[in-house]
């Protein structure tokens, strides 16, 4: 089922997620215009996986109703993932295998074309090319989730969830990481992201929102915000005021 | 066949991971000629009381190894963090299924090619005929189908190691009660006419394993 051609790269329609009784997300209306960068923050519990999740449509929602460029995620599961990217600390690759073959593994899952040029072209965008033929197990932390960006990127998304992608990475390697985000010649790229950093989230986004207990506690966009007044609204929404944030 | 195309594409991904460590055959096949040695051992007779007692030992030494494989099936996707990264693929849930569980036979029907051959030479019997061929290719796939299924449901609890063989014996006890009645037969020199019976049943399994297993998989691997 494809909802209205309304242009919008994520709708989100009173999105609810129970775990037990637990509300995990409570309630959760948003939308993200193609090409546009929502910064999600918030505690530890807030729903900033679990969100990230659903839009994945690697989890159900308990409630509510969630559209990527038009697919329903609970009848168009299969379109949804194919447009989809996702980087989080976890790097979705198999240790026994080289770094090659788990983007030869997840080229062939994702249908892509001309796979070979495509496997070296992402490996250079995350300057990994000398150790593309090593074992991942034999690589190290940063160097691994340099490689779940290029996994990331192997199918061209145009939607890119990012669930504290910075993690384990260097300042060089951040900077890599949204350089490479951007520069992979998909036009109106839509970015979700999650950090702890508000300072390096206000500066990448277009849209920011709060989230605590489930829920939207602010929703704003970033224009016109400086540090002082997004930290300022984090320990208002929060309750914790700044000492969460980095 | 795009599901299909797919699915090979996940076994063969298990298959190189596995010519890297040789975990799940190395354990598997170490544990099965160990069995096979034992029962060697423990068991001696007239060639006709071996060829009654060969069947039993057959399929308890492949059933005990067959759980020994399929707990590892899931447990490397859960290790390396990747089951999550299978399941943003754009492929249904019944292809991650059929993937896993084409990898898991690929190995057993290894393990079974090689320790097939020993056991005859151990106990002195016949295992090189068709009937056998085919009631082991049976069985195992058998097997594996339902196998798979409990292999995901089991991954995700503490006890894994032991859960599965609990969940998984009462299940799949038919199918080796027949596996064992026409082995039996097979060795016995019996004709395919009466052992077809038995193959019959064995393949009726395999259906309906497979087809619950195919729809059921979504749910079990999905929180």
């Amino acid at each position: 089922m494809k909802a209205a051609a309304n242009g919008l790269a994520i709708e989100v329609k009173n999105l609810t997620k129970f775990f037990d009784n637990h509300p995990a997300l409570d309630g959760i209306d948003l939308t993200v215009e193609p090409g546009k960068t929502l910064a999600i923050f918030g505690p530890n519990g807030a729903g900033k996986t679990t969100l990230i999740k659903i839009l994945a449509s690697i989890m159900k929602p308990s409630a509510g109703e969630v559209f990527i460029n038009g697919f329903d995620i609970k009848h168009n599961a299969e379109d949804v993932r194919s447009q989809i990217g996702v980087v989080s600390h976890q790097t979705f690759l198999y240790s026994n295998l080289t770094a090659y073959e788990n983007l030869l593994f997840y080229s062939r899952m994702y249908d892509v074309a001309d796979f070979k040029q495509r496997i070296y072209q992402v490996v250079s965008m995350v300057g990994m090319q000398l150790r593309m033929h090593d074992r991942i197990s034999t690589l190290s932390r940063g160097m691994q989730q340099r490689l779940s960006i290029a996994r990331c990127l192997i199918h061209k998304p145009s939607i890119i969830l990012l669930d504290e992608p910075e993690t384990g990475l260097d300042q060089q390697a951040i900077s890599m990481l949204w350089g490479a985000l951007k520069e992979d010649g998909v036009k109106k790229r839509t970015i979700v992201f999650t950090s702890h950093s508000l300072e390096r989230g206000l500066n990448a986004c277009d849209k920011l929102i709060i989230l605590n207990k489930g829920k939207i506690a602010h929703l704003q966009p970033s224009k016109g915000l400086d540090l002082a007044g997004l930290e300022k609204a984090y320990g208002i929404c929060t309750g914790a005021g700044n000492e969460n944030a980095e | 066949m795009k599901t299909l195309n797919k699915a090979l594409v996940i076994a063969w991904k298990d298959i190189l991971s596995e010519t890297r460590t040789k975990e799940i055959i190395s354990s598997v096949l170490v544990f099965s000629i160990l069995v096979i040695v034992i029962f060697n051992f423990a068991f001696s007779g007239s060639q006709q009381t071996m060829i009654s007692l060969a069947p039993g030992i057959l399929w308890v030494t492949f059933a005990f190894a067959g759980v020994l494989s399929l707990n590892r099936a899931f447990i490397q996707e859960k290790d390396d963090d990747c089951l999550e990264g299978l399941m943003m693929c754009p492929v249904g849930r019944e292809t991650i299924y059929l993937g896993k569980m084409l990898g898991s036979l690929f190995f057993m029907l290894f393990v079974e090619a090689i320790v097939l051959p020993v056991f005859a030479l151990l106990f002195n019997v016949n295992v090189i005929s068709l009937p056998l061929i085919a009631i082991t290719v049976l069985t195992t796939l058998g097997f594996v189908t339902i196998g798979t299924l409990f292999s995901a449901l089991a991954v995700n609890t503490k006890a894994r190691e032991m859960v599965l063989p609990i969940l998984f014996f009462p299940i799949v006890a038919p199918i080796i009660i027949s596996a064992v009645s026409a082995s039996g037969m097979a060795l016995g020199g019996e004709s395919w006419g009466s052992i077809s019976s038995w193959l019959g049943v064995i393949a009726a399994f395999d259906v309906i394993f497979l087809v619950v297993s195919y729809f059921v998989f979504s749910f079990v691997i999905e929180e």
